[in-house]
């Protein structure tokens, strides 16, 4: 471990704790660079059952985790999904055994441009190689053989969660039961590569990012990945949303300050929400992870299209969108849809009518959660008969 | 009673179709039909449906369906990519019941189509002695208020069948207790005592 003393100290003490598995096998990167012997940091909740038929595998979205529910034990917060996963919940932690690792990239115990490059002996920056959505999914194949899981009862994910869960689905055909892409995309379009530049470029005009060096000097380019957060939370609310929640009310003042202070709620909110991430996510992973999902476009990788990438499926689809995003459009989950029509595999899809824009995956959302479960429940009937047989 | 209607449409719709087969269902409602074909036919089925409450009751029941307007929304369905695709009593509630089963054509190998018919003697008798809009079990809506823009009748589908070059292989007049063939030469009677007709075309 680096002798930091400052900013990530205590958090580099508790990522120490958590679990992770040692992938020895050796991983060629899209970029033409192996990686070997890394960590891949992970969490389970419930129980996997004696068949190994109840295992669900979760992808995490660009500032998620693997702490999907519960507390999570770095931040002492709840666990992202936190509305879906659980004891009760839409995806049953009392009958479903849940596996959510931290993506190649993050910040999270997982390797990434935090971790010290072994040529060096110093904190990887910008020496961290470039990954890929495919190079993340790849790492994870690991932890399936490692946990004996042989086939999933169902992997899901939204937004960049999404977009792993359908790279794997193509890499992986045979290895999920079913899947549940929530609220993604098959390839970046021009507005969401822009809207991840906007947040990169924040990162890089903060002096204290200083070319990803900054992980030498345990300090962290604060306010430029707040900002980039503020980027992201504009993008993951709906106008209407927005209006409804903060329209122009003012916080905790009875009229203008006159001045460049949070006068407007919403501002207050932003500047809330960016000043706490910075206290939780390292600013190098955000561009190298907003870099993967920009570079990321399944059809790319198949002559035929997408329709070729989803050739010969075996894994039943649900894809979920929300009327209000605008971040990952209707149409952009419907052009999956029609692509997975097309090859012929067995998909089923829902757009839930909300005004809370991207963020809906991960808030009560009752029409969300009440067709996710009755998903999961009827797949994992239909997956123990077929076992049986 | 609507109800038991619907079964026997759905038990006829069912009869007509081959075992191991691949069929859209479009307006599948909340999965009925392709509950009893998955059931009794082992079909692979699909569903299209528009209304968010039967696309959840579809997905609970473990049944594929994709949520989405059948009058826009069936050009993401190949060409021949199905045996058959069923449209179930909607043909006249589409702006353009034409294109519609065009499009169902090109879809699927083969089409049935089931149609309330307004040729029925009771709706006939309604309009001829009261001067009103008819309101049956089968056609529950007032003028106003009704889904049904493109009422048509028995006699009307087949003549357009005849007219559009449209084979067709088997048409069936359906009421709550009885089924019975319908062909040219029958057409006329068939097409005044019975409550739904069921074609399967193509």
């Amino acid at each position: 471990m680096p002798s930091l003393a400052g900013l990530f100290f205590w958090m580099n003490i508790k990522l120490e704790n958590i679990k992770k598995l040692d992938v020895t096998k050796p991983l060629k990167l899209d970029c033409g660079k192996t990686i070997k012997d890394f960590p891949l940091a992970y969490e389970t909740y419930g129980k996997l059952s004696e068949n190994k038929d109840n295992a669900i595998l979760v992808f995490h979205a660009l500032t998620g985790d693997q702490f999907v529910t519960g507390t999570n034990p770095i931040t002492n917060k709840e666990g992202w999904w936190v509305t879906a996963v659980g004891p009760g919940k839409a995806i049953d932690t009392n009958k479903y055994f849940v596996i959510c690792a931290n993506v190649i990239g993050g910040c999270m115990g997982s390797l990434g441009p935090r971790n010290i490059n072994p040529d060096t002996k110093k904190p990887y920056g910008l020496d961290f190689p470039v990954i890929t959505i495919k190079d993340m999914v790849r790492a994870q194949e690991s932890l399936l053989e490692h946990l004996g899981i042989k086939k999933l009862l169902c992997a899901t994910g939204g937004s960049m969660g999404g977009m792993q869960l359908l790279q794997f689905c193509s890499t992986f055909p045979d290895k999920a039961f079913s899947a549940i892409p929530i609220a993604c995309s098959s390839s970046h379009s021009a507005q969401n590569i822009a809207l991840n530049e906007l947040a990169r470029q924040a990162i890089m005009a903060d002096p204290v990012w200083d070319n990803g060096k900054y992980v030498l000097k345990d300090v962290q380019p604060k306010n430029g990945l707040a900002v980039a957060r503020m980027v992201g939370h504009i993008s993951y609310l709906s106008e209407k949303g927005m209006q409804e929640k903060f329209g122009r009310k003012l916080q905790e003042r009875a009229d203008y300050e006159f001045s460049f202070n949070a006068d407007f709620q919403v501002e207050s909110y932003l500047r809330h929400q960016g000043y706490a991430f910075v206290e939780r996510f390292d600013a190098n992973s955000v561009l190298y992870i907003t870099r993967a999902m920009d570079y990321f476009d399944l059809s790319k990788q198949f002559k035929g299209g997408l329709v070729e990438a989803f050739k010969n499926q075996k894994t039943k689809f649900l894809i979920i969108s929300f009327s209000s995003d605008w971040l990952y459009t209707t149409k952009d989950n419907k052009d999956i849809v029609i692509a997975l029509n097309a090859s012929g595999a067995d998909v089923s899809y829902s757009e839930i009518i909300t005004d809370k824009g991207h963020d809906s995956f991960l808030l009560n959302e009752p029409q969300f959660l009440k067709t996710l479960k009755g998903f999961i429940d009827s797949m994992y009937e239909k997956f123990r008969n077929e076992k049986r047989i | 009673m609507k109800n038991l209607e619907m079964k026997k449409e759905f038990k006829v719709i069912a009869d007509l179709l081959p075992n191991n087969t691949k069929v859209l269902d479009v307006g599948c409602g909340d999965g009925s039909l392709m509950y009893l074909l998955k059931k009794e036919k082992n079909v692979e089925v699909r569903g299209l449906e528009l209304n968010q409450g039967n696309v959840q009751e579809c997905i609970h029941k473990g049944l594929p369906v994709i949520q989405g307007n059948a009058e826009t929304e069936l050009h993401q369905f190949p060409d021949k990519s199905f045996d058959y695709v069923v449209l179930s009593q909607t043909l006249q509630a589409f702006y353009e019941p034409e294109k519609v089963l065009k499009n169902l054509l090109r879809i699927g190998k083969s089409v049935v189509i089931s149609i309330p018919n307004f040729g029925y003697w009771k709706v006939r008798t309604k309009l001829l002695f009261f001067g009103k809009m008819p309101v049956t079990k089968t056609l529950p809506n007032t003028w106003y208020n009704t889904p049904n823009l493109h009422m048509c009748t028995i006699k009307d589908l087949f003549d357009f069948c005849d007219e559009k070059n449209i084979n067709i292989k088997t048409a069936v007049g359906v009421n709550e207790n009885k089924t019975s063939i319908i062909m040219k030469s029958n057409l006329e009677i068939k097409n005044l005592f019975y409550k739904i007709g069921i074609f399967l075309i193509g």
